[in-house]
């Protein structure tokens, strides 16, 4: 009688047990799966930003010393193997805020006729990169936590799901105080 | 004449552009022309007379690196406005692919403007991306001038056409005169050599050899190599009884430099081959230095075969060392040398670079108005 008791929960307790690693392993993969959705995101922003930034430069509106400027930067960064992907990036974001940041630049180009949009959209797209990247180094970091827990370790419950990598690069925006 | 010229990069900083603007202007300033210079520079820092502040460079990423330049619409106003107050007769901007303050005076510019280029660049597709703008600013140059082939042929591929081949001067003003570094050059005699340690082409191991040669029959011979480099893995070539008596200085800057040339006896050009000009050993004969150097064929040319400074067969250590020891005994001979390369290096005086450039100026002035602000 009560060996039956003790069997029938040690065999309630294992499988509880398989339950709850079982939850953890997806939990796992549902993170390694926002992480790429993140990371899928980012990259869009990105690709946004150097599109918008580079309408600018050959819009003929700006300087040719700021076209160039910015038109190296965005080719630098489309041309930016995955190892240096951000600190071409970050380049592009220097140039950005070094031509946004000249004296009378956004007074000077927002009279001219349809500046105002592409200026709209290099600053909309600067901001979508900065919030795209907090969110992608934001899972990056609950999935590195999940996946160094000792149960998802002796289990190897991420299973061949790669670690992911912080994206670090500088997306202070043009501003610099966040308001774009 | 009244000249404009326009500097991209920061008056503050040390730069080959920067030096050649300053050189450049010096001299059609002693032709008695009449300069103004616009570069970027801080307004509250000390400036020539005759340069005009076009307000802070901002560092930024370009072509790989960070530069300082200044552009923008505020860079663009300074310039427009320094154009309509100077009515110059001729506009000469340096460096015009740069996005910088050359590249701005060309759009905002309307007459006769000459440009020159400096450095190569690898073609790349910024100049064709941003075709329109730029095109329409670069179309306005009416001469240009590069100051190397490469230079040269970096103009041919990205703005087509040609270019006149004007090399950079030596301002042997500079050089004539400085007082040796301390301690130097001392009884025992004395080599000098200057350039990059490493570059096997600029010859230091032919010297380091002669040196070894000639050492033991000078007890107080001393070796003075300044340039970039790592200074142990050199001296360590020497055997270790030598070492001693081989001072490497290092990285020096332009006052140094001057002045370690004034601190030997004879001045070292051992290079096996890889230079067109060999701006080095002129500035060496510019300071007066007797000089042994290969016979290259750049030496060659400037040491006029021999007659300016001891040549010797490249790449021969027992060659330079007989030179060298020839010369290290025979003062009247070494006097000799510096009379005729003070005369040899006048041909490359900054003066005569500027008449060349003057005459650039006067083709693309033939018929036209001064230099205004386009409309």
């Amino acid at each position: 009688m009560t060996l039956t008791l003790i069997i029938v929960l040690v065999v309630l307790a294992v499988v509880l047990w398989g339950f709850y690693i079982s939850w953890r392993a997806s939990r796992l993969d549902r993170l390694h799966n926002r992480v790429e959705a993140a990371r899928t995101a980012l990259d869009l922003a990105m690709v946004r930003r150097s599109s918008a930034s580079y309408e600018l430069a050959s819009s003929g509106l700006l300087d040719p010393a700021t076209s160039l400027l910015l038109a190296d930067a965005v080719r630098r960064a489309k041309d930016a193997g995955p190892a240096e992907r951000d600190l071409a990036e970050s380049d592009l974001t220097r140039a950005l805020r070094a031509s946004f940041g000249q004296p009378g630049f956004r007074k000077e180009i927002e009279a001219s006729d349809g500046a105002a949009e592409l200026v709209a959209e290099v600053d909309a797209a600067a901001q979508q990169v900065f919030i795209a990247r907090k969110f992608y180094n934001d899972v990056a970091a609950r999935t590195i936590d999940a996946r160094r827990r000792p149960l998802a370790r002796v289990f190897r419950l991420a299973g061949s799901a790669k670690q992911p990598e912080f994206f670090e690069m500088d997306d202070a925006l043009p501003d610099g105080d966040g308001s774009g | 004449m009244k000249i404009g010229i326009v500097c991209p990069y920061s008056w503050a900083v040390p730069g080959g552009v920067q030096q050649h603007v300053r050189d450049l202007a010096e001299a059609l300033i002693g032709l008695g022309h009449e300069i103004s210079v616009i570069t970027p520079a801080d307004d509250d820092q000390p400036l020539p007379a005759y340069v005009v502040p076009a307000g802070r460079a901002v560092p930024v990423p370009y072509n790989g690196s960070v530069a300082r330049l200044a552009f923008g619409p505020l860079s663009a106003n300074r310039v427009r406005r320094w154009l309509k107050d100077g009515a110059f007769d001729v506009l000469h901007v340096h460096e015009p692919t740069v996005p910088s303050l050359s590249l701005l005076a060309c759009w905002v510019a309307s007459g006769p403007i000459v440009a020159t280029v400096h450095t190569a660049m690898r073609r790349s597709r910024v100049l064709l991306a941003t075709q329109p703008v730029m095109r329409s600013a670069l179309e306005k140059i009416d001469g240009r001038i590069a100051v190397s082939e490469a230079a040269r042929t970096t103009l041919v591929e990205h703005l087509g056409g040609d270019a006149v081949l004007i090399p950079n001067g030596v301002a042997t003003r500079r050089y004539r005169h400085a007082e040796p570094l301390d301690g130097w050059p001392g009884p025992g005699g004395v080599i000098g050599f200057l350039g990059r340690m490493e570059e096997p082409r600029k010859g230091l191991a032919v010297l380091l050899k002669a040196f070894e040669i000639l050492a033991p029959e000078r007890p107080d011979l001393r070796l003075l190599v300044a340039g970039p480099g790592d200074a142990d893995a050199q001296r360590h070539k020497l055997p270790e009884a030598l070492r001693e008596r081989a001072v490497f200085l290092g990285e020096v800057n332009e006052e140094e430099k001057v002045r370690a040339l004034h601190s030997v006896d004879v001045f070292c050009s051992p290079n096996t081959g890889g230079e067109s000009f060999g701006i080095v050993t002129a500035e060496a004969m510019a300071a007066g230095v007797p000089i042994v150097a290969s016979d290259i064929e750049a030496f060659r040319q400037v040491l006029r075969d021999g007659r300016a400074g001891e040549l010797f067969a490249t790449g021969d250590p027992a060659g330079l060392a007989r030179a060298v020891r020839g010369l290290l005994d025979d003062p009247a001979r070494r006097a000799e040398l510096t009379v005729a390369a003070l005369a040899a290096v006048a041909d490359y005086d900054w003066e005569v670079v500027a008449r060349e450039v003057l005459s650039v100026y006067e083709t693309v002035v033939l018929g036209r108005t001064t230099v205004g602000v386009a409309p």
